[in-house]
């Protein structure tokens, strides 16, 4: 627990600077959230280095890079420059795509002995079964459109709060899941980046696919669904 | 460099003549797995040729055999099934699996080992010509593969005056055309799909392409993919190649013009298979981006 207690003074720090910093500019500037697990306790599902790898690097960029574009955005709203404000939009939905993605991935994934892996209870369990027959079905139908997206992007388990259902659905690159329906929330995204798997599963990402369920932490997606569904 | 296929491009315009036998198979690149050492590993093209361009001609031979696409040639499906964007559904992983077919058999060549350096002759005058100066073209170059959101390529090609743009859903300006440009794709998509495009020279920037060799920067530094199309550019482009590729995309052009020219002296309907282009793929491909993390 000492790694936890070290992990929430950093977060406090970044805190206290990322307040000053939005002070002296008025603007909000984002930071790399800390894990609720150590790198390595997804292993053998994920290795230690891909998270490492994944969170530090790639997360942090998308950080970085959107936090770029917002001051970039604010500079151009502030002086009305309406072609600027508009160029910015593929940097803010990339950067802050790759930010609001990763930072729910990583909420979506705990260690086994944290309950990874421990198929969803009640009303998530049960809103399943209903909209694809069984647990196994929504994986085997997640794996088969996570296997079949195409380059680099996500594959989603959402709700959609107009129906109050369930949906699987794909986004390219670093789309949010609301890039596909204003109505949709995420419960559960899973990054088919190669990033998210090259260096132990290499080309193979059906195995990834298989593996990841080990370690999704079904406890988060069910408290989202309890709040978001009516 | 027969193979390269341009000659079977010109078969979609005439729709007739002698046509390729679509007998899809896995190409070696022009040198041994471990000849580009120590730029590109071995052990990356163990992976990048053996076991993901593998599986895409795997893929091409299940999505093809017994359908209308088969016995067809790699471009004829490219630009069929890619319809102007709006991608056939029967035929999405077709044209997927046949690009990135083509892009890799493609991509081989344009290195080989020892390369780098400068081009000379006629491509080094029209890189000059077109992108101002060599160091210029290189600049524009890299942040073009840099600057590729996600999985895709980066091109040098020649686009040639467009020959029907009756077919042309959104003709460029003339100014734009007979001239080298610089452009990006998404995932497996490729310029021949835009119709009027000659690729020359391409990087394949997805993540699998530069993984393996620099994870250890990676690591330590993150994202390396602007290192990996530096070392590209400085100790692996083959510049023999992408001159090989302008002389056969120049005598293309000649035939195709002529064949035009032929076609409305004899007043001849223009009975061309639709050559597609820029449009909102190009506009997808041409996007202001920033540098991919």
């Amino acid at each position: 627990m000492a790694t936890r207690a070290l992990l929430s003074s950093k977060t406090l720090a970044r805190v206290v600077r990322a307040n000053a910093a939005s002070h002296s500019r008025g603007l909000h500037a984002y930071t790399l959230p800390d894990l609720d697990y150590d790198y390595g306790a997804l292993e053998p599902a994920i290795s230690g280095e891909i998270m490492q790898l994944h969170h530090q690097k790639h997360h942090q960029t998308y950080i970085t890079n959107y936090n770029k574009a917002l001051e970039q955005l604010q500079n151009a709203v502030s002086k009305a420059d309406s072609p600027a404000v508009v160029k910015l939009q593929s940097a803010i939905k990339f950067n802050g795509g790759g930010h609001i993605n990763h930072s729910i991935f990583w909420k979506n994934l705990a260690p086994v002995r944290e309950g990874g892996g421990e198929p969803p209870k009640g009303s998530l369990g049960w809103a399943i079964d209903t909209h694809f027959g069984s647990f196994e079905a929504l994986i085997q139908k997640v794996n088969a459109e996570g296997a079949a997206l195409q380059g680099s992007g996500w594959v989603w388990l959402g709700l959609d709060k107009d129906l109050n259902r369930l949906v699987v659905e794909t986004t390219a690159n670093q789309d949010p899941l609301v890039t596909k329906g204003p109505n949709l929330v995420p419960l559960l995204g899973i990054d088919v980046w190669e990033h998210a798997y090259y260096l132990q599963y290499k080309n193979v990402r059906p195995d990834y696919l298989k593996n990841i369920w080990k370690v999704i932490n079904w406890k988060y997606a069910s408290e989202v669904y309890e709040k978001e569904s009516s | 460099m027969a193979s390269l296929g341009l000659q079977s491009g010109f078969n979609l315009l005439i729709k007739e003549g002698p046509k390729v036998n679509a007998k899809f198979e896995l190409k070696p690149p022009p040198y041994p797995l471990n000849a580009l050492e120590p730029v590109m590993s071995e052990q990356t093209l163990e992976f990048h040729w053996g076991k993901h361009h593998r599986t895409y001609v795997e893929n091409l031979k299940k999505q093809v055999v017994g359908t209308e696409l088969d016995g067809k040639s790699l471009e004829e499906i490219i630009v069929a099934s890619y319809n102007k964007g709006d991608t056939l559904p029967a035929f999405n992983n077709a044209a997927q699996a046949c690009m990135l077919v083509w892009n890799h058999d493609f991509f081989w060549e344009c290195m080989k080992p020892g390369g780098g350096g400068k081009p000379s002759g006629e491509l080094l005058e029209l890189i000059e010509r077109d992108f101002g100066s060599f160091e210029k073209f290189l600049a524009e170059f890299k942040a073009a593969a840099a600057t590729q959101f996600g999985s895709g390529w980066a091109w040098l090609a020649y686009r040639a005056s467009k020959f029907d743009v009756e077919n042309a859903a959104n003709p460029p300006s003339p100014d734009d055309d007979n001239k080298l440009v610089i452009i990006k794709s998404p995932n497996a998509v490729n310029p021949l799909v835009w119709g009027g495009y000659y690729p020359l020279l391409t990087i394949d920037v997805w993540e699998h392409a530069y993984y393996l060799d620099f994870q250890v920067l990676i690591l330590r530094h993150g994202n390396r993919r602007p290192d990996y199309i530096s070392v590209f550019m400085d100790k692996l482009v083959s510049w023999d190649a992408v001159s090989s590729k302008l002389e056969e995309a120049k005598a293309l052009i000649a035939q195709t013009l002529s064949l035009k020219f032929y076609k409305s002296e004899l007043s001849f309907p223009l009975d061309v298979a639709p050559i597609y282009s820029g449009g909102a793929a190009c506009d997808e491909a041409g996007l202001e981006c920033h540098v991919d993390a």
